[in-house]
């Protein structure tokens, strides 16, 4: 598959705290590509960083290359071009992320007219249409409805909606269903599924949850402590995990066939920022380390056919 | 709606009766006006026919009832001191307090609103440190300081200004600006924080994210959202266009309704006083009223039900 996104090194500190300390990353064109980990591993920041959309407090550093272009340190008003018309991303919490004083369709038609040039009733016409596709029921008239007059799943719906409307290359879900129902969230992850297979979009879904990336990703990227630490096709990380972080989480899940066992926790918590172990950061709480674990951070390095893990003793 | 509107209403006329009640009970209270308009000299006789002339000689309760019953027919009584109608001597001096008030709150909003803006936008920047601590020494510095330093600076030492009265427009420049700073500096600092506040939301991000230019994310996603605590503020400041300049007018001898107010008090022109107050709580009380119907214009979460 030809590349899209490539990240090579993205460094991120936060007032003199690393959030990234080197992520290399890849994203082909049309792929659907998961990113896993815990609460502050970097999943977030890693896409916050890459589009221009960190604080100012935030220094960045590495390379994030779209197509060939740099984009960290591009001026402003090409990045304006990139986000929302080729990389496009939606987040956690539909209900603070649409603006409450705005009426939804008007939140869609804005990303149509910087994108595709639309105005007036062509603009509109099109946003109507994007509901549909979306699943919104009675577009025409959910269109001049608030963010506040509408469920939380129409409102993510809407936000898909917002997304699609540049026609993106790539679309970033941030946690899309940690904020909804149950029942809501398969119907959003369908909806995604049957979006990128129709767009031919390739989708980045960043999410804690295991089970979701399995169902709706090609590959997956761990991510721990800012650092990717394991990455393979979905089936391989799944059935052969590499890294004993890896190994941990998919033991902490449980089965749904089989006898009843006691699920395994991870011992320990993600050490603090500011209070970083020199070698590997899983070192702390990993139940097979040595030495060299202590000294040096391991590398990412191959440990079969398209899987690599950054573990001295994987592979 | 009308429900809404009509409760809205319906506390709007109650503050007023309270101020109302409340006023005429302290002054009442708080000294004899015979013994200030009479003078303690004049013989017995007259002292108790003024008394008497002016219904003072009556229980308070009864001269309230009568009083209040007054102002529903819309009578506000006669000063004490000349005689003419309370109302007419009170309107008469509204226009002068208008000239200074109006161009005032239009200082306050021209200046106030975009360096609240400006910092907020360069947040811990020299620009934003400097704006908020000259919105702090605006509204730390008391209004009869600050008229006080500038007759000084620009009247008697630079002799470019008069230092009082109302010859013509160039009087009203000093006052105008003591009268501006001040209010210019509170609305700096909460216009900051309510920027700042919205700049924080997520739906900020999100039209970041969708390829918004900065500048139209500020103008478009952030300034309608910051307008609703601003609006707060400005009502607020409206509301007191009537009686906002009464120490202002003292310093600059302005003949506003201010130093109208200052002398009505020294004289126990009870009538006088009652009427600027009435005034004072209806216009403040309206000012509210119009900021509460103007949060459902620009918020629309608040719209229809009114909570």
């Amino acid at each position: 598959m030809a590349g899209l996104v490539s990240i090579r090194n993205l460094r991120v500190r936060f007032d003199g705290n690393e959030a990234l300390r080197g992520v290399d990353f890849d994203v082909a064109r049309g792929e659907a590509v998961g990113l896993v980990g815990e609460s502050g591993c970097g999943k977030s920041v890693t896409w916050l960083a890459a589009l221009g959309l960190l604080p100012g407090k935030a220094t960045i550093t590495g390379s994030v290359m779209l197509d060939g272009h740099e984009l960290l340190g591009a001026p402003a008003s090409q990045l304006d071009h990139v986000r929302g018309g080729r990389i496009a991303m939606i987040f956690q919490d539909p209900a603070s992320a649409l603006n409450p004083v705005h009426r939804v369709g008007r939140q869609v038609t804005e990303a149509l007219r910087l994108h595709r040039g639309m105005d007036g009733a062509a603009a509109r016409a099109e946003a109507r249409r994007l509901f549909d596709l979306v699943g919104i029921p009675d577009a025409g008239r959910r269109i001049e409805a608030y963010p506040h007059e509408m469920s939380g799943g129409q409102n993510q719906r809407v936000m898909i909606a917002m997304a699609l409307a540049g026609q993106p290359e790539l679309l970033i879900a941030d946690e899309p269903t940690t904020a909804l129902d149950a029942t809501i969230q398969a119907q959003i992850l369908d909806l995604l599924r049957r979006l990128q297979a129709e767009t031919g979009m390739a989708l980045v879904l960043i999410s804690h949850d295991l089970g979701v990336v399995a169902e709706m990703c090609t590959r997956v990227g761990v991510m721990y402590g800012g650092r990717i630490i394991e990455e393979a096709a979905e089936a391989d990380l799944f059935a052969r995990p590499g890294h004993p972080y890896t190994q941990g989480l998919l033991a902490a899940r449980p089965d749904m066939a089989g006898p009843r066992r006691r699920l395994e926790a991870i011992n320990g918590g993600v050490p603090e920022p500011w209070n970083f172990p020199p070698g590997c950061a899983f070192a702390p709480r990993c139940t097979v380390m040595t030495a060299a674990c202590d000294a040096e951070v391991p590398a990412l390095h191959t440990i079969a056919t398209g899987h690599r893990a950054a573990c001295w003793r994987a592979g | 709606m009308i429900r809404f509107l009509g409760l809205r209403l319906a506390r709007a006329m109650l503050t007023i009766v309270l101020v109302v009640t409340f006023a005429f009970v302290v002054l009442r209270m708080s000294g004899d006006p015979a013994m200030t308009i009479m003078s303690p000299e004049a013989p017995a006789e007259a002292i108790a026919a003024f008394r008497k002339a002016w219904g003072l000689d009556q229980p308070i309760w009864l001269q309230y009832l009568h009083y209040f019953g007054a102002i529903l027919q819309g009578e506000l009584g006669q000063s004490m001191r000349d005689g003419r109608p309370a109302l007419v001597l009170v309107v008469e001096r509204i226009p002068a307090t208008l000239l200074l008030t109006v161009p005032a709150l239009l200082l306050k909003i021209g200046l106030g609103l975009p360096a609240g803006i400006y910092a907020a936008l360069h947040r811990n920047s020299l620009a934003d440190r400097m704006v908020m601590a000259g919105a702090v020494a605006g509204f730390t510095v008391p209004s009869f300081v600050l008229g006080l330093l500038l007759v000084l600076l620009f009247a008697v030492q630079l002799g470019w200004l008069p230092s009082g009265g109302q010859e013509s427009w160039r009087s009203m420049i000093l006052p105008v600006i003591t009268l501006g700073l001040g209010g210019a500096g509170i609305l700096a600092r909460f216009t900051r924080s309510a920027m700042l506040e919205v700049l924080g939301q997520p739906y900020i991000r999100t039209a970041s994210a969708k390829g918004v230019p900065w500048a139209l994310v500020v103008r478009g996603h952030a300034l309608p959202n910051a307008a609703i605590p601003t609006v707060t503020i400005i009502g607020f400041m409206i509301g007191s266009l009537i009686a906002g300049a009464v120490v202002v007018e003292s310093v600059f001898s302005w003949p506003g309704v201010g130093r109208l107010l200052v002398v009505a008090v020294a004289n126990r022109d009870l009538a006088v006083v009652q009427c600027i107050l009435l005034l004072v709580a209806t216009t403040m009380v309206s000012a509210n009223l119009i900021v509460d119907l103007l949060y459902g214009v620009l918020d629309p979460r608040l719209r229809g039900g009114g909570h």
